[in-house]
């Protein structure tokens, strides 16, 4: 179930990887719960192709479908968006500290060996 | 960029910074946390050759990381594979993660960018196209304040 999760990051990471995706976050951030055809409307490419994004995107659970009568109507699914966020954020905190200390030790060893006229 | 990025400005040569990251005596100086020793450094600096640092937390706990090193360019660029061999975070248990150190000349010394990235299978090329735009960061700080 780990590796699941790891798949599972991978796949979010892998769908914000593309700029057309992160577009229609953006629009739907913008203004949730379009119809896909509203949606569609201010991108240069093919229904089809706008299918194909929605696809990859409801695959890593970034957005929602949902159908009346013939409408289907996408919504932004935040959670997973956090769960990438989390990620990043326990990695920023990890490093953060002891990259200060890197440089602290670094700038220290540099004042030494000027010191030492080398 | 894509995954979590840090940048520093350091007082130092690059060379000193590159040192200070992978020389046992560099990494037992600063990995930390604040004043508890690192139990084992080792790193075999090489392309394919591998690092391990045992550390302990505050709470007593003991940690193991390990890695790979994918890319070495001296005084430049550092690009290895990660993962907790022991502790760490627990949902990433056997996950592997990517970090790159890139080391810059700049006036006053050395820029140090370093970025951790949580994909495991996708090729160099790829992550480096990644870049997360304005929109996006946007997107998310709003989720985050929810």
């Amino acid at each position: 179930m780990v590796n699941n999760r790891a798949r599972h990051l991978d796949r979010i990471f892998s769908a914000l990887g593309d700029p057309t995706r992160r577009a229609i976050l953006a629009r739907l951030e913008r203004k949730d719960g379009l119809s896909v055809s509203a949606l569609a409307e201010p991108f240069a490419i093919k229904l089809p192709a706008v299918m194909k994004h929605l696809d990859v995107l409801s695959e890593a659970g970034l957005i929602r479908r949902s159908k009346t009568g013939r409408t289907v109507t996408v919504e932004i699914s935040p959670d997973p968006l956090r769960g990438a966020m989390d990620w990043l954020h326990r990695y920023e905190r990890f490093w953060s500290g002891r990259l200060d200390r890197l440089a602290a030790y670094a700038e220290k060893k540099e004042r030494e060996t000027r010191g030492k006229g080398g | 960029m894509t995954a979590a990025t840090l940048v520093r400005r350091i007082a130092a040569r690059r060379a000193i910074v590159f040192d200070a990251f992978v020389t046992p005596e560099g990494l037992t100086s600063w990995w930390g946390p604040e004043d508890i020793p690192i139990l084992s450094a080792t790193a075999d600096v090489r392309v394919g050759g591998h690092f391990k640092v045992r550390f302990k937390t505050l709470d007593g706990l003991e940690h193991e990381c390990t890695g790979q090193f994918l890319e070495i360019v001296t005084p430049e660029r550092i690009v290895m594979s990660w993962r907790w061999s022991e502790g760490g975070e627990p949902e990433e248990q056997g996950a592997v993660s990517r970090v790159e150190l890139h080391l810059r000349a700049i006036d006053t010394g050395t820029e140090l960018t370093l970025i951790h990235a949580a994909l495991r299978n996708e090729t160099s090329a790829h992550s480096h196209e990644w870049g997360w735009d304005g929109a996006l960061k946007k997107l998310i700080r709003n989720f985050a304040a929810n």
